[in-house]
């Protein structure tokens, strides 16, 4: 199957302080890098899904992605061409093909626009003129699964899932080939999780879109992706088939994360939370594997050397010294 | 045996902290009154976690305003009472109230960030919220606060007293709220969707440090939730909600090992988390919660259960026992042989 998306050595760093501010406290390194080292190829029609605890860095990748958030250095491959430097017409072409659904519905719609307007405001963005705006916003809301008198609300007529909707006719208006989903089902009752999953599964079988989906519901990922990443810190600590990961998690920090999921059972409760404590700092990055400070696992060498990405069984590489599985051990 | 009053056990309605009886609530809008609670019947017997399950709508807030007489002024009660402690909260003085509030039932909120305020530190927020008692000198109130800061798991809790609740983590925030809801000795604690805007390391850690709060302190919890595994990780019991109707209740095991009502069944079904096999087709409940201005004749969940026959668009349910202790509203609950 051929690679739509090619990431390569990817870093984003955010200024903390501004120079002259930096100078007068003192602060010899004044940035914090929200994305490191990361690496990935995402297949066409496929979807791939981003794990990680709040300020992993899934949401700057994503934005960084489709050229939100300014990269330090690393290289995307889009379709065979690479985006990044590109600018105007050409910026604007690559967006058509890249589209991103933002977190939390209801905030990222404009409450002064009707649903009409919303979902055509692609096409005037882009100046497609020739385009019937009625017609494309019939057949946008047909898509999703919405009544055409829809095309007449306001945002806040709408509830958590018809929001959703509506984010997902915005994204599909130019026809992309991947679409960048930030915490498509947040917030929302599981009955209506199903059926937004359901719709972006659809869609994706009719149009052969490519997803990268970014979450934190582990639960969601298992069904929906054929392969995964976990971040932390702004790295990939492991990556690879999303079935091969569940079946065998390798780093401890994945095992961690798939224990706290909490199991709809009451005769299977928990004795004890495996991961304690909390995401260090991005501007205190620990020395070494930066899960060492809260890694069940972790002996010396974590402290003092940096695991490289190994692939431990083929497709699935991780960041351990010390691995779950490890055909050698 | 179709029960007049569906209650979690007789014997422990006798000694139950809060218990709701019959209760309706309507609110008054310009379309017309939405029936927000009908006959909802609950009891919290002392010393348990008690988990109200429901989706967006189902009446969870209403009913925890309710319990602390925080309803907004288009509320109506339309009947019912709301017992704490065998005094019914809808019905007393100011004077009463006051007491009641943040002293004998206090409440963890569902985001820890605008739970606190930004511009005082916390242990100004920790000290002040001991107002009542006059005993005790300002250094004995701090070294209060500590202690339960301490308890909670926040490190350094004399010197953290000082910060203010932006230098704290969101896990640390929510922490924070729950040894402050500690500091006045509830009898009732009500934690609504407490690890909603947690990540799932720091929710696993909160649900943790509840039930050793509870184990230690045998304090009452009222637990409310749309998260199935979060319930069945805390609670002893579980009330399930749809449309401002208890539709199924019963102690945890009985509702998620054997759910007596179709809407509790489809639930569980939907929850990712308990599919074996990977699969794309998830199973969704199809349709909508009804209106709750224009309510459907028959049972409340006709519309959208997979079992509907012509008695459910006809006849709303009564609430019956399938077992002792565990009750559900529908047409098809009938008592199950114990095996």
């Amino acid at each position: 199957m051929t690679v739509l998306l090619d990431v390569k050595d990817l870093r984003v760093r955010f200024r903390t302080l501004g120079a002259i501010r930096a100078k007068l406290a003192g602060v010899a390194d004044p940035f914090l890098d929200a994305v490191l080292d990361v690496s990935f190829q995402l297949r066409a029609g496929t979807t791939f899904g981003l794990v990680g605890e709040s300020g992993s860095g899934k949401s700057t990748l994503g934005r960084a992605i489709l050229g939100l958030t300014p990269i330090e250095s690393g290289t995307i491959r889009f379709d065979g061409m690479a985006p990044m430097g590109l600018s105007g017409s050409a910026l604007s072409a690559y967006r058509r093909n890249a589209a991103m659904m933002f977190q939390d519905p209801v905030a990222s719609l404009s409450p002064r626009l009707t649903v009409k307007a919303l979902i055509t405001e692609p096409f005037v963005i882009h100046g497609l003129k020739d385009r019937d705006l009625d017609a494309e916003a019939r057949r946008l809301l047909d898509m999703v699964g919405l009544p055409a008198n829809f095309a007449g609300r306001y945002p806040h007529q709408l509830s958590g899932g018809q929001a959703r909707r509506v984010g997902v006719a915005r994204a599909l208006a130019l026809e992309p080939k991947l679409i960048i989903a930030d915490e498509p089902t947040a917030g929302l009752d599981v009955s209506v999780q199903g059926e937004i999953l359901n719709l972006m599964a659809r869609l994706q079988r009719e149009l052969g879109l490519t997803y990268l989906i970014i979450t934190h519901n582990l639960a969601v990922v298992r069904h929906i992706c054929d392969e995964m990443a976990i971040m932390y810190m702004g790295r990939f600590v492991e990556c690879g088939p999303t079935a091969e990961i569940f079946a065998n998690p390798g780093h401890p920090y994945t095992h961690g994360l798939l224990a706290a999921q909490p199991h709809p059972d009451p005769d299977r409760r928990r004795q004890d939370v495996e991961l304690k404590g909390e995401v260090p700092s991005l501007a205190r990055r620990p020395s070494g594997c930066e899960f060492h400070t809260r890694c069940p696992r972790a002996k010396e060498r974590c402290s003092t050397e940096r695991p490289e990405p190994r692939e431990i069984v083929p497709g699935q590489t991780l960041r351990c010294h010390y691995p779950l599985l490890d055909p050698a051990a | 045996m179709a029960a007049v009053h569906p209650v979690i056990a007789p014997e422990a309605r006798a000694d139950a902290v809060l218990d709701v009886r019959d209760l309706s609530i309507d609110f008054a809008t310009p379309r017309g009154p939405v029936h927000a609670l009908r006959e909802v019947n609950l009891t919290v017997p002392r010393g348990s976690v008690v988990g109200v399950v429901g989706e967006s709508g189902s009446g969870k807030t209403t009913l925890i305003s309710a319990a602390m007489r925080l309803l907004p002024d288009n509320a109506e009660l339309r009947g019912g009472a709301v017992l704490f402690e065998g005094e019914d909260v809808l019905r007393m003085s100011p004077q009463a109230l006051r007491n009641l509030r943040g002293q004998r039932i206090s409440m963890v909120f569902q985001d820890p960030m605008t739970a606190l305020n930004p511009v005082l530190s916390i242990g100004q927020q920790m000290v002040d919220i001991q107002y009542r008692d006059r005993g005790l000198g300002r250094a004995a109130k701090k070294r209060k606060a500590a202690e339960l800061l301490r308890r909670v798991g926040i490190p350094d809790p004399m010197q953290r007293l000082g910060n203010y609740p932006h230098e704290f983590s969101g896990g640390m925030r929510q922490r924070i709220a729950i040894a402050m809801a500690l500091l006045g000795n509830p009898e009732l604690l009500i934690a609504d969707e407490p690890t909603t805007a947690l990540d799932v390391t720091m929710e696993a850690q909160i649900i943790h440090l509840l039930r050793e709060l509870q184990q230690d302190y045998q304090s009452s919890i009222l637990f409310i939730s749309h998260n199935l595994g979060l319930i069945a990780e805390l609670c002893d019991y579980v009330v399930i909600l749809y449309a401002g109707t208890v539709v199924e209740q019963g102690t945890v095991r009985d509702v998620f090992h054997r759910p007596q009502h179709p809407y509790t069944e489809a639930l569980l079904v939907c929850d990712p988390a308990l599919l074996q096999d990977v699969t794309r087709e998830l199973p969704t409940i199809p349709g909508d919660v009804p209106d709750l201005v224009n309510l459907p004749r028959g049972c409340i969940f006709a519309e959208r259960c997979p079992r509907v026959f012509e008695r459910c668009r006809a006849e709303d349910p009564a609430t019956r026992w399938v077992s002792a202790g565990h009750a559900a509203r529908c047409h098809l609950a009938s008592p199950l042989e114990r095996s």
